[in-house]
């Protein structure tokens, strides 16, 4: 008869068509802002570009053709040649693998960290959340990059420890923020009303405290990547992060920066590759900010 | 007939800026068989400490004393934090104010239900879960259960969310209710539907009932007995269907406030307090 779908004869289709246009709006809303598409073209061609990087190189990133070391930008070598000849478009193209498995080890290892320890210190309060608050304030009060380095220093240098160690660094903000978030949901009825169907403090904290915190962390973690990558390009230009040969960006800067004067194309392409990445993530974040921060969301 | 609840002499303080207790519940003692008891009295008269106190999810900083404290033979005193919350959702179940703010935002309501029951009886199949959460909204006179089962809370109305709030306390089919003002935040058609389904409930499955409340009219329909509660004490206690012969200034004042619609055109009289009633 109608062409709208009847919510009494047909409410899951309602439902679904209800869900479906909040998603419109919500994609709507996204594409509205337009650094924001900017910043995720970028995210979404370098996890493209690290998913085939075999495919679009058009060199082996390892191997050295020490006849052509230094080559200028040519039909051969689209950003030139570093130190051993090796194509520096093959190398970024490899490297954005990299910083991508330290992007995804850090996130994936530091804010459920932070996540769980904020959510049970800001649940229980009382000792327990002064003892991890005064850690997590230990951790917040040595400069990031230098309590990496420490780190990086003790585990040896390596891919893997230079993400460990920043994850030792990354953690202590999500704490701070799923802690506060829990002190205001612990005290909410929601909660109270598990806690009278006789929930444990375990359930309470997994399925009634961590879901109310997550939307704050998803916020900060999307802004945290671009610093992730500074700090992962950083210790590799310190030579504590990857090693030769991996083509880490920074680590390739690192071994760049002698020829700066003469062959600047070698050290600034990882340079301004670095940071159209950084800031390719940061627009990413913000826009992300816009559309999930609850805190933002009410005053709209 | 032994009772379900007896308290005796029940003191909750809380702890002032200069160190010193103040009591918000001064020595109330009550007893409730498997009836339906009503507790009145004005905000922060202490209806609501009492019941949280029995089901022992008070803040942290509350300080508790009590003479005896006993559920249906077990004393809650000497009971453990595990026991205590075994009996929470088992055995007494309790419901709050406004749905608006105790059902989670983020879970479907049907999985609420369903997680009420998985506390209770962790081997219980998924699909069986399922099952029986529909039959209880379907109890809680919700048409489709299928679709509601699926929804958020702040897709549902009100009234909705207090039907599955009340089914999300009674899936496991506890012996004793508190429910603390349960239809102050809806309205007023809303009300006598929740208030009639806690009742029908209640009455079928022989549950005892304390309903918190400060409409005194209400209370005395639904309730075999009430309680009038003023600053932390019991000041009278009454069977339902004689209210009107209350004897206590205070509940006789409270009773002149009511407006009654072929009553004297005249302003109702306001309430005036005696400090001996708090002595009392």
């Amino acid at each position: 008869m109608s062409v709208v779908a009847d919510p009494i004869e047909d409410p899951r289709r309602a439902l679904r068509a209800a869900r479906l246009s909040e998603f419109r709006t919500f994609v709507r809303r996204f594409l509205r802002n337009p650094l924001g598409v900017i910043g995720l073209i970028i995210v979404v061609v370098l996890i493209l570009v690290a998913i085939s990087a075999p495919l679009i190189a058009t060199h082996d990133p390892y191997l050295p053709q020490l006849a052509k070391r230094l080559s200028a930008p040519n039909p051969e070598f689209w950003f030139g040649a570093d130190e051993l000849g090796r194509d520096i478009y093959s190398r970024l193209v490899f490297g954005s693998r990299l910083t991508l498995f330290i992007v995804g080890l850090v996130i994936v290892t530091s804010a459920p960290i932070g996540l769980i320890i904020g959510a049970i210190s800001g649940t229980y309060g009382g000792w327990l959340d002064r003892i991890f608050m005064r850690i997590t304030d230990v951790f917040l009060a040595v400069p990031k990059l230098l309590l990496a380095l420490a780190f990086v220093a003790a585990l040896g240098p390596g891919i893997v420890n230079a993400a460990l160690a920043i994850t030792l660094t990354a953690w202590p903000p999500y704490a701070r923020l799923a802690r506060a978030e829990a002190m205001v949901v612990r005290n909410s009825d929601y909660v109270a009303a598990a806690r009278l169907a006789g929930a444990s403090q375990f359930r309470i904290i997994v399925f009634h405290i961590i879901p109310m915190c997550l939307s704050s962390v998803i916020v900060r973690v999307t802004f945290d990547m671009a610093g992730i990558i500074l700090t992962a390009a950083g210790l590799g230009f310190i030579g504590l992060g990857a090693q030769p040969p991996l083509p880490e960006w920074g680590a390739m800067i690192s071994t760049g920066r002698k020829f700066i004067f003469d062959q600047w194309w070698v050290p600034t392409v990882p340079g301004i590759a670095i940071f159209v990445v950084s800031l390719g993530f940061n627009l990413l974040g913000d826009a992300v900010r816009d559309l999930l921060d609850p805190h933002l969301r009410q005053r709209r | 007939m032994s009772n379900l609840v007896d308290i005796q002499n029940l003191r909750v303080s809380f702890r002032q800026d200069d160190g010193s207790y103040n009591d918000a519940v001064r020595g109330v003692s009550l007893s409730l068989g498997r009836e339906k008891l009503g507790i009145v009295g004005e905000s922060g008269s202490g209806k609501s400490l009492t019941g949280r106190s029995l089901l022992g999810v008070l803040p942290p900083y509350a300080r508790i004393t009590v003479d005896r404290m006993e559920f249906d033979g077990i004393d809650l005193t000497k009971a453990s934090g595990r026991q205590r919350r075994a009996l929470r959702g088992g055995r007494m179940g309790m419901i709050l104010q406004d749905p608006k703010f105790s059902l989670n935002p983020v879970m479907q309501v049907g999985q609420q239900i369903v997680e009420a029951i998985r506390i209770g009886d962790r081997r219980i199949s998924g699909g069986e879960a399922r099952k029986r959460a529909m039959a209880m909204l379907e109890s809680v006179h919700i048409r489709e259960p299928e679709r509601v089962y699926g929804l958020y809370p702040h897709e549902l109305s009100g009234g909705m969310g207090q039907r599955v709030m009340i089914a999300m306390m009674l899936v496991r089919e506890p012996d004793l209710l508190v429910a603390d003002e349960p239809t102050s935040a809806l309205d007023v058609t809303v009300r006598t539907q929740v208030l009639s389904i806690i009742d029908e409930l209640v009455t079928r499955r022989g549950m005892g009932l304390i309903l918190i409340s400060h409409d005194l009219n209400l209370v005395s329909r639904f309730c075999d007995r009430v309680l009038v509660m003023y600053a932390g004490h019991v000041v009278e206690d009454l069977v339902a269907s004689r209210l009107h012969d209350a004897t206590h200034p205070y509940t006789r004042g409270l009773l002149a406030c009511l407006p009654t619609i072929d009553g004297p055109l005249e302003p109702l009289p306001t309430l005036n307090r005696d400090a001996s009633w708090a002595a009392a």
